[in-house]
């Protein structure tokens, strides 16, 4: 494994900002650069990085959708959320239509906001490519034709002209696919959802979405602490602050900053993202959240220390 | 965890003190359950004293969160008083200090919830 990188960070529906945010944005920077000059590209992106992504950037709306770099031919990815059409987009530019690949694409579950990039993955409607698509759930064909039926899409799903083929996966086992090991265990996620963990050689990544952690007993943390073990990067569904999660959102099927933290250290983990942004907080909650998360785990901190980001649109991350 | 009692008035305060984490998170629930059960049938008030307290994870503020809806589910008060500065960060970042009435001392937490406690609590304070 290279390289994980971002396609699609955002919760429940994509988001854009609008023309006020983008002006608003615009107008900060030139305030701040007042009475600066630059003397290259490179200070100047340097100097922009100071600014945070509530005035120099936006950790994006696309909803999920990750590719895990392999350096092999083969590309592999979870979930197929809105970020997909601009995957797919890239691997057509790198590619071409004429020269056929292979995606691997491991499902966390089937709600609306992991599903809805696939009508628009341009490659899946191309003769000679080859969609495997991987997940627990026994309903993941069902699904993927029925949003590309009428009435709620255009091009059904029989005008795909890739060869997509499903695989069942069963928690508790172990795969190899695209020269990776994979493993998954059940999240408790309305529907149920699955998370994964991708090791290869000395490395290993976990990607944990749409899933609430209760921590209330042990046999129900105990496999989110092995899944999350020793790992590299655990990309963390955390949607809500701990107050909502236990409160009024209880039972919604999604988890915290602080809960992400604990079961990182826990397990041992490197490096925590958080990710499924919810999509009412704007970039400057997203700032506080990430600068409050980084404080929780000095403070709650045991062993050694945990890195800690937000996973945004565009965002790498190299292993 | 250490958790103590102390009736002034009519409210109940309850001090806290150690760690409230994982392990203890069950030790603090079945603390507080009485207290909590107390005021379902006197209509007490509680006041958590965190003068004590170290540090609280996540299973310490769900305790918390489990007694807060069960003393307002009877239209019951509960506050929490005197958070270490750490305990006050933790409770910000948590988004708790929405879910708790918070108060800087046992006091003034008093204060706010009855004149006859807060003048119990002067009294022995003499």
């Amino acid at each position: 494994m290279k390289a994980l990188r971002f396609w699609g960070t955002r919760g429940s529906l994509p988001i854009a900002l609008t023309a006020a945010d983008v002006r608003g944005r615009v107008a900060a920077a030139v305030r701040a650069a007042q009475g600066r000059a630059f003397a290259s590209d490179a200070e100047l992106d340097a100097w922009l990085d100071t600014l945070g992504m509530a005035a120099a950037g936006t950790y994006g709306g696309h909803t999920s959708c990750v590719e895990i770099v392999t350096g092999r031919d083969e590309y592999v990815l979870c979930d197929m959320g809105s970020g997909l059409r601009p995957f797919g987009q890239r691997a057509l530019a790198r590619h071409g239509a004429a020269s056929p690949q292979t995606y691997h694409v491991f499902m966390s579950h089937l709600h609306w906001d992991h599903i809805m990039g696939f009508p628009f993955f341009v490659p899946a409607y191309i003769r000679g490519n080859r969609v495997r698509i991987y997940g627990g759930h026994a309903a993941i064909e069902d699904a993927l034709r029925r949003q590309s039926a009428p009435p709620s899409f255009p091009a059904d799903f029989s005008l795909m002209g890739a060869t997509i083929e499903f695989v069942h996966l069963e928690a508790g086992r172990h795969y190899d696919v695209a020269g990776l090991e994979v493993s998954l265990v059940a999240q408790h996620h309305g529907g149920d959802s699955y998370g994964y963990r991708f090791a290869e050689a000395d490395k290993a990544v976990v990607y944990s979405t749409d899933s609430e952690h209760k921590l209330t007993h042990v046999d129900e943390t105990v496999p989110f602490v092995d899944l999350f073990r020793d790992a590299d990067v655990v990309v963390f569904d955390a949607m809500y602050s701990l107050s909502d999660s236990i409160s009024v959102k209880a039972d919604w099927g999604h988890s915290s900053n602080l809960v992400g933290v604990e079961l990182c250290h826990m397990a041992n983990a490197r490096h925590l993202v958080l990710f499924h942004h919810e999509p009412v907080n704007d970039d400057a909650t997203i700032d506080r959240i990430v600068a409050e998360t980084r404080r929780y785990e000095e403070l709650a901190r045991t062993g050694a220390p945990l890195r800690v980001s937000a996973a945004y649109d565009g965002m790498e991350i190299a292993l | 965890m250490e958790c103590s009692s102390k009736r002034f008035a009519e409210v109940t305060v309850a001090t806290l003190s150690g760690k409230l984490d994982h392990p203890s998170a069950a030790a603090l629930e079945a603390a507080l359950r009485p207290l909590i059960a107390q005021g379902m049938v006197d209509g007490s008030p509680l006041v958590i004293d965190f003068a004590g307290v170290t540090y609280i994870s996540s299973m310490g503020l769900r305790v918390l969160m489990v007694a807060a809806k069960a003393m307002r589910g009877h239209a019951r008060r509960i506050a929490a008083a005197a958070l270490a500065p750490t305990v006050a960060e933790i409770f910000a970042i948590a988004r708790f200090n929405h879910v708790l009435e918070v108060f800087p001392s046992v006091r003034d937490a008093l204060a706010a919830l009855s004149g006859q406690a807060v003048a119990a609590y002067d009294a022995g304070a003499r």
